[in-house]
């Protein structure tokens, strides 16, 4: 087990290093750049002062060292004033040492965020904090629900609870964020008012009424799945042998579900709650920025939109960690629920 | 000056009425499949379920919509016709007439037509790069799965890069106005596009390699078509002009191929292995056939029915990354009538006007509900066999 974990952190790591790399590649591509130096210099600026100004702040160094330097694996050389000799910070929010120093990813230096003209990192964590309230939330009401109608409707196959519910999560599945989003609003904020249909308060205090609706949206797509799959491991578990031996030698079919078949039932939803993760990632973006509420979803969306180099490439080490972590998790959570796998 | 309305009735019924054409072609399509089910195959047996009918009845809604857009939408989809700016629904255009059903937006464009539009970007891209992706999918799983061992690791190892990002990071990267500048989205194209003509290639190869006659005709046919449709779309340089694409169009659709294909590789692959332990794939391999020979006569089309199912879900998945493109004003043309784009502009005026918003809301939801049914009807059909 352990040899199988430390394999997969291995080959986590090189994962996350290649993403970045590509990443990094994509956002220092030369159009990025440009648009970059046009919104710090804050003036029509001829290309030549884009350029050098492109030139001053080291964007114009190897591709590699610059990928090193944020890694923290190359030096981060100080930024030479050349009239007076002396080291000035490249930007004026954000202080670096004035000697060459290793100040990357790897020694916990997030960077510089032009757009917010602060560190990345006093931008990027509570963000994160605010996001992990809102993913709370929703894994809170989102999980129980889709195993309840899973449950209910793999229960006894082909029943009418069966197809009503069923038909109903595939409906859910259809219903991407955006639509949902905009179906809620309208019935929940604008016709009965019940509802704010912002959640820009929420980050001074969440409410029930500023709050329902981001979580509600955000929990509707991901129902339908996990019911579903619920639903065709509980099927799959009423056929078994253990099952009909129970019910021939008569416990009740209450009994029956709730004690042979659930537990049983439950490992296969497992992972996929876990593998949903990284769709609840793009369904926080679209969320919070639909409700502005002030997240990593929304501070991903502001980072790409200015091209901000150091916050988007930490946004994207957030969200790729979070993936990868989940896949783990879930993969070593599998082998440890289900005793047939966990023998080999 | 004064706008008349209809009333919600007379609005209700002059929708049915303008989609006369589609609910002709339905009517005629939908009979003639019922009655000849017995002999259509699969296609035949969705008409056994209810659910089976609903899907292909949506279905084939938008499609034909699609195809009759031009009859179906009153108006031109990107006209503004000034007095009519936010107008509610069944207001009465005063030059010529004719209703704004669903009424107006706030670039006083007509609701109903921009959707009826919108259902031709979504029915042409969403299909087509579904096919791509099913096309990288399968040329690269067949081999991972058939062969395993190193090409398996390396492979899977970036099918898994891939799908580690997530999409809407992947997007914003892939997608923006700058990166057309460079020639990373055609260097992709020439990449993704390559696979289709690789594909046929290779399957008419192994099956026909002891027929002259017939592999001359059908890889003559192929690289010429594929090399036509090739030139058209990676290098927009078709002699006859008539396949053409959008610089910020391709860079959507190879965008979204990149996205999806990795899925395609993942089933496929997982299909392959469990194939490829079959009897007759050993008898395959007894008879002494190559191995692309039996990946592609043997393996694939055995795998066919979860491939069906899939293709169907993901068509409907790639219906939801286009909106999610439109929403955030990725790629597409501000004033471009797709669903995803209406949704981003109506759901930005939610407070003042909710009409603009329902009508590509219910239209993206209802074609996803329509193909999502149909997978399951398709699935339900195919475990039965």
């Amino acid at each position: 087990m352990l040899s199988f974990i430390s394999r997969r952190l291995g080959t986590m790591a090189l994962t996350m290093l290649c993403l970045t790399l590509v990443v990094f590649f994509l956002i220092n591509l030369e159009p990025n750049l440009r648009k970059l130096a046009i919104s710090q210099t804050e003036m029509r600026t001829t290309s030549d002062q884009l350029e050098s100004w492109l030139q001053r702040n080291g964007y114009r160094q190897n591709f590699f060292i610059r990928y090193g330097q944020w890694l923290g694996v190359v030096q981060k050389q100080p930024n030479i004033d050349p009239a007076t000799g002396q080291a000035v910070p490249r930007f004026r929010f954000c202080n670096e040492p004035a000697v060459p120093t290793y100040s990357g990813i790897l020694q916990g230096d997030f960077g510089c965020s032009t757009k917010f003209k602060t560190p990345v990192a006093t931008k990027l964590f509570p963000a994160l904090g605010a996001t992990g309230i809102l993913m709370f939330w929703v894994l809170a009401t989102m999980v129980p629900i889709a195993l309840l109608i899973g449950i209910l409707a793999g229960m006894r196959e082909g029943s009418r609870t069966d197809r009503t519910l069923s038909i109903a999560s595939i409906a859910t599945t259809a219903t991407p964020e955006y639509v949902s989003g905009v179906i809620f609003t309208v019935i929940f904020a604008s016709w009965l008012g019940w509802l704010n249909g912002s959640a820009a308060s929420a980050s001074q205090g969440i409410t029930f009424y500023n709050f329902t609706l981001p979580v509600m949206t955000l929990a509707i797509y991901g129902i339908g799945y996990i019911a579903r799959m619920t639903r065709a491991s509980m099927v799959e578990v009423m056929t078994q042998q253990y099952i009909r031996t129970a019910r021939l030698k008569g416990l009740s079919f209450g009994n029956v579900v709730v004690k042979h078949a659930l537990r049983n039932a439950l490992i296969a939803p497992f992972t996929v709650i876990m593998l949903q993760f990284p769709w609840l990632l793009t369904g926080v973006v679209i969320v919070e920025v639909m409700f502005r509420y002030q997240g990593f979803g929304y501070t991903l969306v502001e980072a790409a939109g200015n091209n901000d180099i150091d916050l988007l490439l930490g946004c994207s080490l957030v969200s790729v960690f979070i993936v990868l972590i989940t896949q783990l998790i879930s993969d070593v959570g599998y082998a440890y629920l289900n005793p047939r796998i966990r023998v080999q | 000056m004064q706008i008349e309305y209809i009333g919600a009735f007379q609005t209700f019924l002059g929708v049915l009425a303008r989609f006369w054409p589609v609910w002709l072609a339905m009517a005629i399509v939908l009979v003639a499949s019922f009655n000849f089910r017995k002999h259509l195959g699969l296609y035949g047996q969705l008409f056994d379920s209810g659910v089976g009918i609903a899907g292909v009845s949506i279905c084939f809604f938008w499609l034909f919509t699609a195809i009759f857009a031009a009859k179906v939408a009153p108006f031109d989809p990107l006209s503004q016709i000034p007095i009519m700016k936010d107008a509610l629904p069944g207001a009465i255009e005063p030059a010529s007439k004719q209703v704004y059903l669903f009424g107006g937006d706030k670039l006083a464009r007509d609701v109903f037509s921009r959707m009826v539009y919108g259902s031709q970007i979504v029915l042409i891209i969403a299909p087509a790069a579904t096919a791509f992706a099913l096309m990288v999918g399968i040329t690269l799983g067949l081999p991972a799965g058939y062969y395993g061992g190193r090409i398996d690791s390396f492979l899977s190892f970036l099918a898994n890069l891939v799908l580690a990002f997530p999409v809407i990071l992947l997007f914003y990267l892939l997608v923006t106005p700058g990166i057309m500048d460079t020639p990373i989205p055609y260097a992709m194209a020439g990449v993704f596009f390559l696979f289709p003509i690789i594909f046929f290639s290779t399957l008419f190869y192994t099956r026909f390699k002891g027929r002259p006659e017939r592999i001359y005709l059908l890889l003559g046919l192929t690289l010429l078509i594929g090399g036509w449709v090739y030139a058209g779309l990676v290098f927009n340089a078709d002699p006859f002009g008539i396949i053409h694409i959008d610089p910020n169009q391709l860079n959507i659709f190879v965008a979204v191929v990149f996205a999806s294909s990795p899925g395609v590789f993942r089933i496929v692959r997982g299909l392959t292995m469990d194939i490829k332990t079959r009897d007759y794939v050993a008898a395959a391999q007894t008879r002494g056939e190559t191995p692309w020979y039996i990946m592609l006569w043997e393996i694939l089309p055995n795998a066919r029915g979860p491939l069906i199912v899939d293709a169907c879900l993901r068509i409907g998945y790639t219906t939801i990354l286009l909106g999610t493109l439109g929403y955030f004003g990725l790629g597409l043309a501000p004033e471009s009538p797709d669903w995803g784009t209406a949704i981003k502009d109506a759901s930005r005026l939610l407070r003042s006007f909710i009409h603009p918003a329902l009508p590509p809301t219910i239209a993206l939801m209802s074609f996803v509900l329509g193909l999502n049914l149909l997978a399951d009807a398709l699935r339900e059909q195919s475990m039965k066999d």
